[in-house]
């Protein structure tokens, strides 16, 4: 054990295709290849057949033996071949919530003429909860995308790291691959608490704006400091002259409560449970379609609702 | 890794793969072995196609044991040539029964390669050749097959590319074929039945013998002479001479009696050939009678007939020349003489009688042999390949009771009547005639041409070849076998006459064949030498060959590699270079290019996102399009595109 911890980390000389403009390509460099198990008991296999051959003077066994010979070393051109000038880049990625699959879709490009069969496409080294390799068949001029799952755990960003792609076709005697880096990830939304505390309730005055949800467009009612997001229309440019700082009007309505979720008042033993707390509140208000605001230290969602509230709200709870 | 098993369409091709494999043997396998193989094929498929479990180890364990019991109690052990092939075929068949992963397929796809390389051990014609191409082939594409478990591959895809890697691996194989070092003989012993299928003349002669040696169509030796060949008549091929009889069986004379070599007196010129001789695991090598002059490494025994220092067990090649025309031995040597006159006491009663009869009556040798002949040819004997079995007294039952017979009765009952009658004499056993193939020009001669005549030593003439049998059939020395037996004999269809047109191809074949020999099964250490050092015009020792080998075929797999892999499709054409600046400049201000996105979406979406650069967007991406899939790419157009991308900001 003691070796092993000394010697230095050997995947620093490893040769990887690092995206450029989003996209990697394994060119001839990048190109590792090995016989496989397969491939060198095949060799065993035809050094038994030489023998005999010798030994029993057979002129077609020689020929059979050194036509398998050159079939094999012809096999490995057309492995490396199969596999090199590849390009990877990154597809689409979704959030998901800690604890689901993070889904990497990684597209795999091919530019050649050529459909390029059986290319296996895994993280490496493979995370423990990952999913199986994904295995392609990238057509001539096109592309294929392969979705490499893996469990994610914590809330943030998930880095997938580096990503080995490999093939053995056609004959299996040989393993080529490649490894390429992408800079991609995945952000992973806090875990959500159980489903058993309600929403706050609506008013609430005590609680410092805890919930403000008779903002309106109707009557005016009074001021508040600007905010991200708040419409231009909306900012009281006189009162801005004025004071100091800039001041949005607010409008009393009446049609729509507006709920605030805030960090302050939110339950929860320590930081990751309101975390987890109020991403369930967030999914609850989304899921009624009622309009919500999120307070947390150091910044503030403005109330609205809509996909992409969601995911900014979301966003912020991931990372902080 | 999770790999998908191999399904159905895989089970097809391996299993033609190994079908092709076990029909190059079946020629050779014991009934049984054949059967089961059948059998078990055919049950494997069957259980695949219906979907049924395959059968478990406690069926297949017992079949195992079974399999290798057969083997044992068919061939008494099992590391013969002929059990262990038999043996490994078979077990590569039950492995079949239970054969479902990757692993299994590889392990009987390589199992499959090295079973149809034992083939060679029985034959090594082109015709098997070719099936051996077939069968490699199959098993390659069933290689290719279980490489791509994602899926079914197209069949013709999946045999194009096995055709495609094994024509691409052909230049290798003959750069490997012809400059691997060759090493003469056998690395350790050869199984002792390794040579069980090669047939050839005896050293021993009993009656039947010869006959059933006839009923081969295989050819002994190919003889190619230079200028004209001698008349049909006149080609007796020397093999053994036996000098011994028993009562039975006709032996040859013991090399401890240490006898002179029989003086040989010649006249005219000699007549020169080449023979290519086939295996037959003896050491005589024919020669046409009488040896003059002798091939390299051989010997010659007192009564001339031509041995090899080894049996012979591969095909061999040999220069030798014959006088037709010559005296032997007119001064024998006594004891010689008196071994020429030895036959069982007290047996054949009436035969010894008759022959008595003849010296009672004071005729010189030269008229006892004239009247045996003229009692083989005016009596009624008949001459046949299905001689009736003979009894205790086999010479009095042939001469006196059957009178049916084949050329070694005919041979044994004239000698063993002239050594009755005082006159020496003894057995030669060979081969009489031949086929003249006018394409290539040379002579084919067939086990179905063994014969065995007769020499008698006159005073002052010496050995002096009788053939009783030509007093019988004269058609057998003439014409061959084919015209001296009726249709009903069972001779070869080949050594018949009675198709001309498959005679022709034939013999065409036989030509083929004859080159097929020469080029490659012969290519020995000896060809080789030959081969290459004419080639490079001085003597080359094997250090060089092996050093011309590695040159010869790193070239040609330099060679390979850069037919192979010199596409760079890293590198875009002009146009997706002036495209993809475009697309860099519309990165930079956000709108990126999904690599399943088209042009032409990917530039409607860009202007929905710029509108105020929508028109040029439009522009160069119509222009683009244009030029990238209608092909209208000129130097104008492209001037124009890369002045649009340029100017676009």
């Amino acid at each position: 054990m003691a070796l092993a911890l000394k010697l230095p980390d050997w995947t620093r000389w490893l040769r990887i295709a690092r995206a450029e403009q989003a996209h990697a390509t394994l060119s001839r460099r990048h190109i590792y290849i090995l016989p496989t198990r397969a491939g060198w008991f095949f060799a065993f296999v035809l050094l038994l057949m030489l023998i005999g051959a010798i030994n029993y003077t057979l002129s077609l066994g020689f020929v059979l033996v050194f036509l398998l010979a050159g079939m094999s070393v012809v096999g490995m051109l057309h492995t490396w071949r199969n596999l090199a000038y590849l390009q990877a880049t990154v597809g689409r990625i979704e959030p998901v919530f800690a604890g689901n699959d993070a889904i990497f879709n990684i597209v795999i490009i091919n530019d050649s003429k050529r459909t390029r069969y059986t290319i296996w496409t895994e993280f490496n080294p493979a995370p423990r909860e990952a999913s199986e390799p994904v295995c392609l068949d990238i057509p001539a001029n096109g592309s294929a995308t392969a979705g490499l799952a893996v469990v994610s755990r914590h809330r943030g960003w998930l880095n997938a790291g580096r990503i080995k792609l490999h093939t053995e076709f056609p004959l299996g005697l040989f393993h080529t691959w490649g490894y390429v880096d992408l800079d991609c990830r995945c952000l992973i939304y806090p875990r959500p608490a159980a489903n058993d505390l309600p929403l706050p309730s609506a008013p609430d005055r005590d609680a410092k704006g805890s919930a403000d949800t008779i903002i309106g467009d109707d009557d005016f009612y009074g001021h508040r400091s600007y905010q991200p997001g708040d419409s231009p229309k909306r900012i009281d440019w006189k009162a801005s002259a004025r004071e100091q700082g800039i001041f949005t009007k607010q409008f009393q309505g009446t049609a729509q409560s507006t709920l605030w979720l805030d960090w302050s008042t939110t339950p929860g033993s320590d930081d990751e449970q309101r975390i987890s707390q109020l991403t369930r509140w967030v999914m609850d208000a989304d899921a009624l379609n009622q309009a919500y605001g999120l307070r947390l230290p150091g910044r503030e969602f403005a109330p609205s609702s809509g996909p992409a509230h969601y995911q900014q709200c979301l966003q912020a709870l991931a990372l902080m | 890794m999770r790999v998908k098993e191999p399904d159905i369409i895989d089970l097809r091709w391996l299993l033609l793969g190994l079908c092709l494999v076990m029909a190059l043997h079946l020629h050779h396998f014991a009934g049984w072995v054949a059967l089961s193989i059948m059998v078990l094929i055919v049950w494997r498929y069957l259980l695949a196609h219906y979907r049924r479990p395959m059968p478990s180890i406690f069926i297949l364990m017992p079949l195992t044991v079974l399999a290798g019991l057969g083997i044992l109690l068919t061939y008494r052990g099992l590391f013969g040539r002929d059990a262990s092939v038999e043996l490994l075929a078979l077990m590569l068949t039950l492995k079949l029964m239970e054969a479902k992963t990757r692993r299994d397929f590889l392990l009987l796809v390589f199992g499959g390669y090295f079973l149809t390389v034992t083939t060679f051990l029985f034959t090594q014609s082109m015709a098997y050749g070719a099936a051996m191409l077939l069968a490699t082939f199959t098993l390659t594409a069933t290689l290719v097959g279980i490489s791509h478990p994602n899926g079914r591959l197209p069949w013709h895809f999946q045999a194009k590319t096995a055709a495609i890697l094994l024509a691409q691996g052909a230049p290798i194989m003959l750069a490997l074929f012809l400059l691997f070092p060759r090493v003469p003989g056998p690395l350790w012993g050869i199984p002792q039945d390794a040579n069980k299928g090669m047939s050839g003349l005896s050293d021993t002669m009993e009656p039947g013998e010869i006959s059933e040696l006839t009923l081969s169509g295989e050819i002994a030796f190919r003889v190619q002479f230079e200028g004209k060949p001698p008349p049909p008549s006149q080609l007796y091929w020397r093999g053994p001479v036996l000098w011994h009889y028993d009562g039975r069986s006709w032996t040859m004379a013991s090399p401890k009696l240490q006898l002179p070599t029989e003086s040989l007196q010649v006249r005219g010129s000699p007549s020169r050939y080449t023979i290519t001789m086939e295996p037959s695991n003896r050491s005589s090598m024919l020669l046409l009678d009488m040896p003059s002059l002798l091939p390299e490494n051989s010997a010659v025994s007192a009564d001339l007939q031509v041995l090899a220092k080894s049996p012979i067990r591969q095909r061999i090649r040999y220069q030798a020349s014959s006088h037709l025309d010559y005296t032997l031995a007119p001064d024998a040597h006594p004891r010689a003489l008196q071994l020429n006159l030895q036959i069982p006491d007290f047996d054949n009663p009436q035969s010894r009688a008759l022959a008595q009869s003849w010296v009672d009556t004071g005729k010189s040798p030269e008229d006892i042999v004239q009247t045996a002949l003229t009692m083989f040819r005016e009596q009624e004997f008949i001459y046949t390949l299905r001689p009736p079995r003979l009894g205790k007294e086999p010479v009095d039952d042939f001469l006196f009771n059957t009178r049916r017979g084949f050329c070694e009765h005919y041979a044994g009952s004239f000698v063993y009547l002239m050594r009755a009658a005082g006159v020496p004499a003894r057995v030669v056993t060979g081969y009489q005639g031949g086929e003249l193939n006018p394409v290539g020009e040379y002579l084919i001669v067939r086990q179905s041409d063994a014969h065995a005549w007769a020499e008698v030593w006159l005073e002052g003439k010496g050995w002096v070849r009788v053939d009783p049998t030509g007093a019988v059939s004269p058609s057998r020395i003439e014409y061959g076998i084919e015209t001296a037996m009726p249709n009903e004999n069972p001779l070869p269809l080949l050594a018949r006459n009675s198709y001309p047109l498959i005679k022709k191809m034939y013999l065409n074949l036989d030509a083929i064949d004859n080159a097929w020999n020469h080029w490659v099964l012969d290519y020995n250490q000896k060809r080789q030498m030959e081969f290459l050092s004419s080639l490079a015009g001085s003597k080359l020792s094997w250090q060089e060959l092996a050093i011309a080998m590695i040159v010869a075929v790193g070239a040609v797999g330099m060679f390979l590699s850069y037919f192979i892999i010199r596409e760079n499709p890293a590198k875009k054409d002009e146009l997706q270079r002036i495209y993809a600046t475009f697309l860099r400049k519309l990165q930079r201000k956000g709108i990126m290019r999904q690599p399943q996105e088209g042009p032409l979406d990917f530039g409607e979406r860009a202007s929905q996102a710029l509108p105020s650069q929508a028109a040029q967007i439009h522009r160069i991406t119509d222009l683009y399009t244009q030029m990238r899939y209608r092909n209208r790419k000129t130097t104008e157009s492209t001037e124009l595109l890369k002045w649009l991308i340029k100017t676009f900001k």
